[in-house]
C-alpha cells in the first residue's frame, strides 16, 4: 500500500477514540440528571463536578485527533 | 475556494529578526497575544481594586467575583495549606482564561492552540509541585507512588503505574488544553467554510451550526481554563497533603 493512503486511513482510524468521549459524555450527564432527580437539592452543589468531568471526558477523545495530526504531519 | 483551516494557527515573525545564538527569538504574533492578555488582565484587576466601593461598580464585581472563585476552588480541593499559592494559581487561571477568550475573536489568535505553550506551562507545575513535595516530605514524598492497603503481590505492578501515571501528569495536562483550542478552532473554520462554499442557497444550516459552535467554543474555553487550574490544585493537593 502506498504510504500516503496508509496515512490517510491510520488518520481516519484515530478518529474512532471519539466514540469513547461520546459514551462517556453520555454516561456523565445522564447519571448527573438521574442523581439531580432523585435529589434536587444536592443538584447544585454537584454541578462544577459535572462540568469538571464533562471536559475531561471530552478532552480523552481530542487525544484522538493529536494522534491523527501526529500521523499526518509529523511522520 | 477553499481556505485552509489549519492557516489560523500561522505564527509569524513582527518586527526585527532577534537571535540569542542559534536560538530566535524574535517578536511573534504569539508573543503579542500573549502581551495583550497579560495586559488585558493587568488592566482589569487594576481598574476593579484602584477604588474599593463598599457597594461595588462593575469592573470591581467581576475581580471580586473570580478572586472568590479562586479561592473557593483552591480552598476545596487543596485545603487551607495551599493558601500561600493562590497568587501563583489566580494568574495561571487568568492567564490561561484571557488567552482562550481573546482567541474567541474573529481573526485573533489563540495562543494556547500551540502545545509548547500549554507544555511549557504544565512542566513548569509538574516541576514546581515535585520541588514543593520534596521540601515539604523529604524523601518520604515517594509514598505517594506506594498506595496503602494494596496486596503485597500486586505492590510491583501498582508501583510502576503509579510512577507513569504521574510522569505523564504534564504531557496529559497540556494536551488536553492545546487539542480542546486546536480542534474547536479548526472546526468553527471548517464550518465557516461550508457556509462560503454552500453560498447562499445552503449555507444557513452550517451558519446556525457555527453559531451554536461559538457558544459551546466559549464555555470550552472556560472549562479548560478551570480544568487546567483544578488540576493544578489536586497535583498540589498530591504535594501538600500527603496521604499514609
Amino acid at each position: 500500500m502506498e504510504l500516503e493512503a496508509a496515512k490517510m486511513i491510520g488518520a481516519g482510524l484515530a478518529a474512532i477514540a471519539l466514540a469513547g468521549a461520546g459514551v462517556g459524555i453520555g454516561i456523565i450527564f445522564g447519571h448527573y440528571l438521574s442523581g439531580a432527580m432523585r435529589n434536587p437539592s444536592a443538584a447544585q452543589k454537584q454541578f462544577p463536578n459535572l462540568l469538571l468531568g464533562f471536559a475531561l471526558a471530552e478532552a480523552t477523545g481530542l487525544f484522538g485527533l493529536v494522534v491523527a495530526l501526529i500521523i499526518l504531519f509529523a511522520f | 475556494m477553499a481556505i485552509n483551516p489549519m492557516h489560523q494557527f500561522n505564527i509569524y515573525r513582527i518586527g526585527p529578526e532577534i537571535k540569542l545564538g542559534e536560538v530566535d527569538i524574535s517578536f511573534t504574533n504569539s508573543s503579542l497575544f500573549m502581551v495583550i492578555s497579560s495586559l488585558a488582565i493587568l488592566i482589569l484587576f487594576n481598574l476593579g481594586t484602584k477604588k474599593n466601593y463598599l457597594i461595588p461598580n462593575k469592573i470591581q464585581l467581576l475581580a471580586e467575583l473570580s478572586y472568590g472563585f479562586i479561592s473557593k476552588m483552591i480552598s476545596d480541593t487543596a485545603g487551607s495549606k495551599a493558601k500561600p499559592y493562590f497568587a501563583f494559581i489566580f494568574s495561571l487561571f487568568m492567564f490561561v482564561l484571557f488567552c482562550n477568550m481573546i482567541g474567541m475573536i474573529p481573526y485573533s489568535f489563540t495562543v494556547t492552540s500551540h502545545i509548547i505553550v500549554t507544555f511549557v506551562l504544565a512542566a513548569f507545575i509538574f516541576i514546581g509541585v515535585t520541588i514543593i513535595g520534596f521540601i515539604k516530605h523529604g524523601v518520604g514524598y515517594l509514598k505517594l507512588f506506594v498506595p496503602s492497603g494494596v496486596p503485597l503481590v500486586l505492590m510491583p505492578l501498582i508501583v510502576i503505574i503509579e510512577i507513569i501515571s504521574y510522569l505523564s501528569r504534564p504531557v496529559s495536562l497540556s494536551v488536553r488544553l492545546f487539542a480542546n483550542m486546536l480542534a474547536g478552532h479548526t472546526m468553527m473554520k471548517v464550518f465557516g467554510g461550508f457556509v462560503i462554499s454552500l453560498g447562499i442557497v445552503g449555507g444557513w444550516l452550517p451558519l446556525s451550526f457555527s453559531v451554536a459552535l461559538t457558544g459551546l467554543e466559549i464555555l470550552v474555553a472556560f472549562l479548560q481554563a478551570y480544568v487546567f487550574a483544578i488540576l493544578t490544585c489536586i497535583y498540589l493537593n498530591d504535594a501538600l497533603n500527603l496521604h499514609h
